[in-house]
């Protein structure tokens, strides 16, 4: 005998029996009925955000830090657009959001009501899916569907749109929540083609010059283990994209650094040399391959991908394989196992394998990311240094999460992360502001790991009134803020491509004290502008006396200082800006 | 230009339609034709428009389809024999002399007129596009006071089908 409850209650019971922790929301007039539900009950706790875009950030912090959907419920009208920012974030990720917006009763939608935005339509290019609830009885079925939806396949934002009238608590109808759904148009593919399977450990086996680039649906694909496995049985160089960073363990001798328009020299010359790429839960991102005319002319491609879409859309696979990245990893490794066992019968390989690693050591031995990197003699700090220290003080133990310009592009080159998921940033639609909300959603997921931020000044402002969401939850992020006094990658942009003409990219006269700004939000805030004071300020930051504080560390750092190596616009892989007065060729900037 | 036509069986649910639309607004694809309606299961609606674009580019259009999650399936109709057809009505002044004209051309590519005045032939026509458009080519330019067309509908021939 099922119970009979209202919307609203159907609603957060729903959540409850999908096992949901956090609810990450402000509330709102459309909302009320829901969030009188929330009052009700002990078993989600709702966070109360400062800001909506915020709450979409920590739930997508939330969900990439742990692999489960982060969940969040919102108001109408402007409570949802604010949310639109960090739903496109979590699209061009691909994280599993599931975003609850409330909305005007029924009869009052299309009459421009107070606070009335068309959710559905308004999110409909970055959402996976999104529904309208037209009655309350459809609650739990929505809900079931819409998990199943953002975390399956090639996981995403689902939204669902809930007109007040339908969590109205005077209207009842039974609750049942479905053990599963299965929906006729929606079959995701799990396991890859065997034949195709068979033909890329063949493939893996006879290249010359192997190279494996993996990206991000290896981290939401928990595949990184069975990446690894097969990485070391193929003895092939790996490279990861800014979203895959972690799946293979970044100390690992083996791997070869972030690839891409600001990936290290030895990472872009190896995939444009390669003669045959093996892609796993990439996308052939234009940061990736710059000019696609001219991307890897040697190489044949293997591309792993959950999503059919990705496969092909920039560069043609000459050997396609459709599945989930461990899935397709997991069985290809006793495939290269028995492929390798019959080479080494006939005739001992390897020198091929020798040949191309020393040829990649030639190249990081030349513009290695430490090439051009020379501490300065007046003790100005250089941003690389602030990541080297974070990395030695946390031991390369944190959760990262980063906002988006030079300081996100240093944590990526300089911090080694040791697995997947402990690297969050916003890669494809590079959300400034998306750093401090993600980091803290990290922190509830895991309230005694170690949690850092690395942003930027410019970054940082654009959400920093979560300081005060910090306080109310106790957590004890660190957020370290590299202030080169500029939005420093539109300057370097500037400098390198329009003449060092500053075009609203500075603002130094008018930043506020970041460190009594942190303490008027009732945390720790500390300034330094000295290499030396560097180490002694991230280690207290980090040190058992603050282990319950936020802090933020204000970093002044050299403001000249650019991004190295960059990719040259319409180039191929090869051809980058090496440092200040070194280019691997003429041309343009991206 | 590659002209193709694609037939999206679709659940029949609010909404699906705009995130057909939306999906060649947002990706840059073009829609000559599209025509929409209920099949015999009321469950689910048929979709068939035409767009143009090279191999590639359809093999993306059709991935991108078959990724929205209330498209069911999706079939190129042009990757085998396929019976296209559209449906046009033209309103036509014809008055005097002309009427006999009228009335002629609209019999040789086998038109019905389905509504008459004084001074002018409603004329409904089916057939191949390209068809219909010989036929506007056929009258004097002039002459023609409205046109509508329903865009193209079509259907795999022999035992091939679309359904779930």
């Amino acid at each position: 005998m099922s119970e009979t409850l209202s919307g609203a209650d159907m609603l957060v019971r729903a959540l409850q029996d999908e096992g949901v922790e956090y609810l990450f929301g402000y509330p709102g007039g459309a909302a009320l009925h829901i969030y009188d539900a929330i009052f009700r009950q002990q078993k989600v706790e709702h966070i109360l955000v400062r800001h909506e875009q915020a709450a979409t950030h920590m739930a997508d912090g939330y969900a990439r830090a742990t692999g489960k959907p982060g969940v969040v419920l919102v108001t109408s009208g402007p409570g949802a657009t604010n949310a639109v920012t960090g739903i496109a974030t979590a699209y061009m990720d691909s994280t599993p959001l599931i975003v609850i917006s409330g909305q005007v009763p029924t009869a009052q939608i299309g009459t421009d009501a107070f606070q009335e935005t068309d959710m559905v339509g308004v999110s409909r290019p970055v959402v996976k899916h999104s529904f309208l609830v037209r009655d309350c009885a459809e609650i739990p079925r929505t809900i079931k569907t819409a998990f199943h939806i953002a975390t399956t396949g090639r996981p995403g934002p689902v939204v669902i749109d809930v007109p007040k009238d339908t969590t109205d608590p005077a209207i009842t109808a039974a609750y049942d929540y479905p053990e599963s759904v299965s929906l006729r148009s929606y079959k995701p593919a799990k396991r890859g083609n065997g034949r195709q399977l068979r033909k890329a450990a063949k493939a893996l086996i006879e290249a010359q010059r192997p190279i494996i680039y993996s990206g991000g649906g290896v981290v939401q694909g928990n595949a990184g283990p069975a990446l690894t496995r097969l990485a070391r049985r193929l003895g092939a160089p790996v490279t990861n994209t800014l979203m895959g960073l972690g799946a293979f363990p970044g100390d690992d001798a083996q791997f070869i650094g972030m690839l891409g328009m600001h990936g290290t020299y030895e990472a872009n010359m190896a995939m444009h040399h390669a003669d045959l790429i093996f892609a796993v839960g990439a996308r052939f991102d234009d940061r990736v391959t710059n000019n696609p005319d001219k991307f890897c002319p040697e190489a044949r491609i293997i591309h792993v991908d959950v999503d059919p879409a990705s496969i092909s859309k920039i560069i043609n696979a000459d050997i396609p394989i459709v599945g989930d990245a461990r899935s397709v990893l997991e069985e290809l490794d006793p495939l290269v196992e028995a492929e390798l066992a019959k080479r080494s019968k006939q005739q001992e390989g390897g020198d091929a394998g020798k040949a191309w690693w020393r040829q990649i050591r030639g190249w990081r031995d030349a513009y290695g990311l430490d090439h051009a990197m020379k501490p300065r003699e007046d003790g100005v700090i250089l941003p690389q240094q602030v990541i080297q220290s974070l990395y030695r003080t946390t031991g390369g133990a944190a959760y990262v999460t980063s906002d988006v310009g030079q300081h996100q592009m240093f944590a990526a080159q300089h911090y080694k992360f040791p697995e997947g998921r402990r690297w969050i940033n916003s890669g494809g639609l590079g959300t400034m502001g998306f750093g401090l909300p993600a980091a803290m959603g990290a922190q509830f997921a895991y309230p005694e790991a170690t949690v850092a931020c690395v942003t930027g000044e410019g970054s940082f402002m654009m959400n920093m009134q979560e300081l005060s969401t910090c306080l109310q939850y106790g957590l004890p992020i660190k957020i370290i803020c590299l202030n080169n006094q500029a939005l420093g990658m539109v300057k370097q942009w500037q400098d390198m491509q329009y003449g060092g003409r500053h075009s609203q990219s500075t603002y130094s006269d008018s930043l506020p004290d970041f460190k009594t700004l942190a303490e008027s939000f009732g945390h720790v805030g500390m300034r330094i502008d000295h290499a030396g004071d560097l180490d002694p300020a991230m280690d207290e930051a980090f040190s058992a006396k603050l282990k319950d504080k936020a802090v933020l560390v204000d970093v002044w750092v050299d403001p000249d200082e650019h991004v190295y190596p960059m990719a040259i616009k319409g180039g191929s892989m090869c051809d980058m800006v090496l440092n200040k007065v070194t280019t691997s060729q003429q041309g343009d900037y991206m | 230009m590659n002209r193709r036509v694609l037939a999206v069986l679709l659940e029949n649910e609010p909404g699906a339609l705009s995130r057909v639309v939306g999906l060649f607004a947002q990706r840059n694809y073009n829609i000559e034709t599209l025509t929409v309606a209920p099949t015999e299961d009321a469950t689910l609606s048929r979709v068939t428009l035409s767009t143009d674009g090279s191999d590639e580019k359809i093999e993306q259009i059709t991935k991108h389809l078959n990724r929205l999650i209330e498209v069911v399936k999706v079939l190129d109709l042009h990757e085998a024999a396929c019976v296209e057809r559209e449906l046009m009505f033209v309103k036509i002044s014809a008055q005097g002399a002309e009427r006999a004209e009228v009335k002629r051309t609209c019999d040789i590519f086998r038109g019905q007129i389905v509504d008459v005045t004084a001074a002018a032939y409603t004329v409904q026509l089916t057939g191949e596009s390209g068809k219909l458009d010989a036929f506007l080519r056929a009258l004097d330019r002039s002459a023609i006071i409205e046109v509508v067309r329903s865009g193209v509908s079509g259907i795999s021939r022999g035992e091939k089908v679309l359904s779930v």
